[in-house]
């Protein structure tokens, strides 16, 4: 019986006989692998990205916003407009255990303009609990107290790129600003934090004291004084997450009186929920492009199955003679199976390198994390291998059962 | 000496069409162990197709064939395989040398199919070339070697898993009649070393190097003869 090794041996030897088409030969299968492993790399990448920036909203974060929501939209009524309040705010951060902080915020916008410089940002008046809510920190300078918040002191913390905008030079504490023609004092800058998952600057904010942007800013559009545009809920642990959402529902449902069956006046969003989405979405897409490449991946096995036909053909003779000189069948279907497995798997490993190579180069071009992950790898590597076990099937076959007599006197 | 080769009632016969051809029409014979046998005939007498039978290349459609105490006709697909391997060395008018192997791994190749280890086999080779007189040109490709010289290569590759049989069909065919003289003298050589021999030929002038000539007509074995000229 033959060895494996030998086996394997003169398999490669055939496939060195002739380089060039070889290497043709593989194209197929390199193109294919190359292109689902660019792809499934720029899909995680993707994935990464989304998920990076869903995080950088704040972890194990509720956001509860007024107004019901129905299918896709959020509703809105007169009375649902302006529903929650601080004591909602006070009551969710006392009464539901596993709440780490519940962050009032009053969203309102206005012209910042410092040094005859203009810019226009999103202003929210909020307390010191949005910054442990939000999971951010001061990078220079200092964030006003409880006191300051609820006093209403004239002073405001600016995200980077507000700073980038109004003090170029880069020093902003200490500064004045005016908004709306209020004159305020720059206390701190927020660290950066960079785009959101929508694409949103998250760096492009200013935040003051909610007591002054209540009375100052935000105008009749804000509301009462007493009622907020958004909470944020920070739990403990992860694991609370879901309960937490349930419970301030059932809270706030009760405290705004809401008959049972009746609709919401607020949302709560699931910052883990909707990362979930984003990740479905984002996997759906990788799991299309991986498909829409691996058809390249079929017509690179069939490539492979027409060579090998015409080389069995061609080697008629040969295989004709080997069989003579005692090749079992099964010896001549090993040989020839095992050149298109090595075919298709050379073809693979080198589609491997090259689809990294292309990742590697779109990532850095757009600015996206580079994710191959070693699975993914593996997989492509075993299909290819398995595309030429399956295209080479055949031709071994046809091999395989040739009669050595016909064989021998073919010219 | 103990009969090599048994035949008895063998017999081939083929369809072509609505026709049945008798390639071989019931044929019985033996050869002993260390003879140097001539099967001659013209085309269509069935000797080629008696070459296939003997060579475990086809198979019989009735009567016996022994060689070397096995049954051709019980074994399988893999047992005949491996009884072409063993038993049966083959020598072709065309010589039918792996042109991109060199010299020494055309040798070697029936070896690789009896799962003798690289060095051993290439040892064998070396050993098998030089006894065939082309010691130094085990590195040459078959391109590089006259016919003469490529065709004692198979006669080497033909030995190199000690054969109890050495099957030569037309072994002078395709080569001028010096260089054939030579070839026959070096199975001459080899049948005095003990190798049995049967080749199988068109031509009476090939035929009389052989201590006995069978001479086939119609499937049949029209003439059985034993000469002495060794």
């Amino acid at each position: 019986m033959i060895r494996p090794q030998d086996l394997i041996d003169s398999a490669f030897r055939s496939l060195r006989i002739n380089p060039m088409r070889s290497f043709l030969t593989a194209l197929g299968v390199i193109i294919g692998v190359a292109s689902v492993i660019a792809m499934t790399a720029l899909g995680a990448g993707a994935q990464e990205q989304t998920q990076n920036s869903i995080r950088s909203l704040g972890s194990n974060l509720l956001i509860i916003v007024p107004g019901a929501t129905r299918g896709q939209g959020v509703v809105f009524t007169p009375s649902s407009f302006f529903s929650l309040t601080l004591d909602d705010v006070e009551a969710i951060a006392k009464e539901i255990p596993g709440v780490q902080v519940a962050a009032p915020s009053q969203r309102a916008g206005g012209q910042i303009v410092a040094e005859g410089t203009n810019w226009n940002s999103r202003i929210e008046g909020v307390t010191p609990d949005y910054l442990i809510a939000r999971d951010w920190t001061i990078g220079s300078g200092r964030m006003f107290d409880d006191r300051e918040a609820r006093q209403g002191k004239p002073i405001v913390v600016l995200g980077q790129t507000v700073v980038d905008n109004l003090f170029p030079n880069g020093n902003a504490v200490g500064q004045k600003i005016r908004i709306n023609n209020g004159p305020y004092e720059v206390v701190g800058v927020l660290g950066k934090k960079g785009q959101s998952a929508t694409g949103n600057d998250q760096d492009d904010i200013l935040i003051a004291p909610f007591a002054v942007v209540k009375r100052r800013i935000s105008g009749r559009f804000g509301g009462r004084a007493d009622t907020v545009s958004t909470i944020y809920v920070k739990t403990e642990r992860a694991e609370d997450l879901d309960r937490v959402q349930e419970e301030v529902t059932n809270l706030l449902r009760q405290r705004h009186k809401i008959q049972p069956g009746a609709m919401d006046d607020f949302t709560v969003q699931n910052l883990a929920s909707i990362a979930d989405t984003f990740k479905q979405v984002t996997q759906t897409f990788t799991w299309l492009l991986a498909a829409i490449s691996g058809v390249s991946l079929v017509v690179g096995g069939i490539g492979i199955m027409n060579i090998m036909l015409v080389s069995v053909t061609e080697r008629t003779r040969e295989i004709g003679l080997r069989k003579a000189l005692g090749a079992r069948s099964a010896d001549v279907l090993n040989q020839f199976g095992l050149e298109a497995i090595a075919l298709s798997s050379a073809g693979g490993a080198i589609g491997l390198v090259f689809g990294i190579l292309i990742a590697w180069g779109i990532t850095a071009l757009i600015k996206f994390p580079l994710v191959v992950s070693p699975a993914s790898a593996l997989v492509a590597l075993l299909v290819s291998a398995a595309v030429g076990v399956l295209f080479g099937a055949y031709p071994a076959w046809r091999a395989a059962r040739l009669d050595p007599i016909e064989a021998l006197r073919r010219e | 000496m103990a009969a090599l080769i048994t035949a008895r009632m063998l017999a081939k016969i083929y369809r072509m069409g609505e026709e049945r051809v008798r390639a071989l029409d019931g044929v019985d014979f033996d050869i002993d162990e260390g003879e140097f046998a001539a099967i001659v005939g013209p085309s269509g007498s069935g000797k080629s197709t008696l070459m296939n039978l003997i060579g475990g290349l086809d198979r019989a459609s009735d009567g016996v064939l022994t060689i070397a105490g096995g049954t051709l006709a019980k074994m399988n697909d893999a047992t005949l395989a491996a009884f072409r391997n063993k038993r049966i060395g083959f020598v072709f008018q065309s010589f039918n040398l792996l042109p991109r192997l060199s010299a020494l791994e055309n040798v070697e190749l029936p070896m690789i199919y009896a799962g003798v280890p690289p060095a051993k086999r290439r040892k064998r080779a070396a050993e098998l070339l030089a006894q065939v007189g082309l010691g130094e040109r085990g590195r040459h490709r078959p391109t590089q070697l006259s016919g003469g010289q490529q065709q004692r290569v198979a006669i080497a590759r033909a030995l190199s898993c000690s054969p109890s049989l050495l099957l030569a069909d037309e072994p002078t065919g395709a080569l001028d009649t010096k260089t054939g003289t030579e070839i026959l003298g070096l199975f001459k050589q080899l049948n005095r070393d003990g190798v049995t021999i049967v080749i199988v030929t068109h031509d009476p002038g090939v035929a009389a190097n052989a201590q006995r000539v069978i001479e086939m007509r119609d499937g049949r074995i029209v003439a059985d003869r034993r000469t002495e000229t060794r």
